[in-house]
């Protein structure tokens, strides 16, 4: 499992470093919402910048979208899918390596963003530690949930407008405490263990579930 | 046998129905503080425990058809998934409805009602995604695979939004409706809640019925097909 997941890892890896597709999409794309969520709302004030973990992750939730899109469209086109379904490989490898890479994605495009946010809105890390944890635990939820929602959207033939319609609702619970941890690296609430806790309950219960149902979705 | 059983199920909802409605209008005293509004509490708790009901069985059905691939628990899955999103729609309009006059507001981003858009919109996914998948087999086992991590889900989203709910000033709720119930009240309540549950199984094994046919119209135009075929080819 572990070998299959890795192939696939350094395969998804090796397309994005030619390409550079998944990342420079989600970094283009979390930019332009942070600089609309500028025009929309006066982000400059005290309590906006409060509120600005909150922008941070809804413009990483909508990014996100745009390149799992992406992870499975890649494989349907070249009939790489169905070569990896025919493959005598488990399933679960393939899933660990897709989200690996996707999890991957998300943490280099946080990483890029994340100066530019500081400059747009104007706030400090005062907790870097939990900042760092905040984002790799927020990647891997995300990864998680929208590698498999993304395997299944692909099967569809709105793929595109599935994948948000059923990725987003189930990642509440994720997307409501990496806003909390996130705010709690910016200084903003005192303590934060309870969403530190229920983001690792999420990533531990969504990565299980997928590794046990994603036979289900590859098999033709 | 099943026939005799559909009827006698739908003369207990008629009687249910019409005896709750009459105990809501003329045998449950009005509420002192919310006045008249506060009888779409009848309707509108039935309709959200039953709606509730129709996603547990949209998880069981799921999970049961994974494991044995029989198209019947496809079936129930889609039925029940179903009537629970036309009753969670319901109970987001009948919410609000009663809202408006006791709260003064419409909406407000409690954890019962967070919760309710959010299975919601889990659920109305999972019926757009059968939408769009042609092959039947693989929209079955899609749409169970969504099934199952929906459900899981359910306990994640609670905790979440009930602790972000606790950290946020939570508009004032007059008495919640489980305080010092009249007993009147709670036995239209228990009435009501029998007649919408009946209301959801006559509507789920209606469904049923109809997807039985759907299944039935798809295997005789196939079975016509074949046969053309064979035509043409002799």
């Amino acid at each position: 499992m572990f070998r299959t997941a890795s192939v696939v890892l350094w395969k998804d890896l090796r397309i994005e470093m030619r390409t550079r597709d998944a990342v420079s999409a989600a970094l283009v794309f979390s930019i332009l919402v942070l600089v609309i969520f500028n025009f929309a709302l006066d982000v400059n004030t005290p309590e906006m910048r409060r509120l600005a973990a909150g922008f941070f992750w809804v413009a990483f939730a909508f990014a996100g979208t745009l390149s799992l899109n992406r992870s499975f469209a890649l494989e349907k086109e070249s009939g790489a899918g169905r070569a990896l379904s025919l493959a005598p490989v488990d399933p679960a490898g393939i899933f660990l390596g897709k989200a690996l890479a996707n999890a991957v994605f998300l943490a280099v495009t946080q990483i890029i963003v994340l100066p530019l946010f500081v400059v747009f809105f104007d706030v400090s890390v005062t907790r870097a530690w939990a900042l760092a944890v905040s984002f790799a635990l927020g990647s891997i939820a995300f990864a998680a949930t929208g590698t498999l929602f993304s395997a299944i959207a692909s099967n569809t033939r709105m793929r595109e407008l599935l994948l948000p319609v059923l990725f987003l609702p189930v990642s509440v619970p994720a997307l409501i405490a990496a806003v909390e941890t996130t705010s709690f690296a910016l200084g903003n609430t005192e303590s934060a263990s309870f969403w530190f806790t229920l983001l690792i309950v999420y990533d531990v219960v969504f990565v299980t579930a997928s590794l046990l149902v994603f036979e289900y979705v590859v098999e033709e | 046998m099943a026939r005799r059983f559909g009827m006698v199920l739908d003369a207990a909802l008629l009687v249910a129905m019409a005896a709750g409605f009459g105990m809501i209008f003329f045998y449950a005293p009005i509420e002192s503080e919310m006045g008249i509004v506060q009888k779409i509490f009848y309707v509108h708790v039935p309709l959200a425990w039953n709606a509730f009901l129709g996603f547990a069985i949209v998880f069981f059905a799921s999970f049961r058809y994974l494991a044995t691939r029989d198209p019947k628990w496809d079936a129930r899955a889609l039925a029940a998934a179903e009537v629970g999103v036309l009753f969670t729609t319901l109970v987001l309009i009948t919410g609000p409805i009663w809202a408006k006059p006791v709260w003064g507001i419409w909406w407000t981003w409690d954890a019962r009602l967070t919760l309710t858009l959010v299975l919601w919109l889990i659920y109305v996914g999972y019926l757009m995604l059968r939408r769009y998948v042609d092959s039947p087999e693989r929209r079955a086992v899609l749409s169970a695979v969504v099934g199952v991590t929906g459900f899981i889900d359910v306990p994640l989203v609670y905790f979440a939004i009930r602790w972000w709910r606790t950290q946020h000033p939570q508009p004032v709720i007059a008495g919640g409706e489980g305080s010092g119930l009249d007993p009147r009240m709670a036995s239209t309540l228990w009435v009501c809640v029998a007649a919408l549950t009946l209301l959801f199984i006559a509507l789920y094994r209606r469904r049923l019925a109809i997807e039985a046919l759907r299944a039935r119209a798809d295997a005789l135009r196939e079975e016509a097909d074949a046969a053309r075929a064979e035509g043409a080819r002799s």
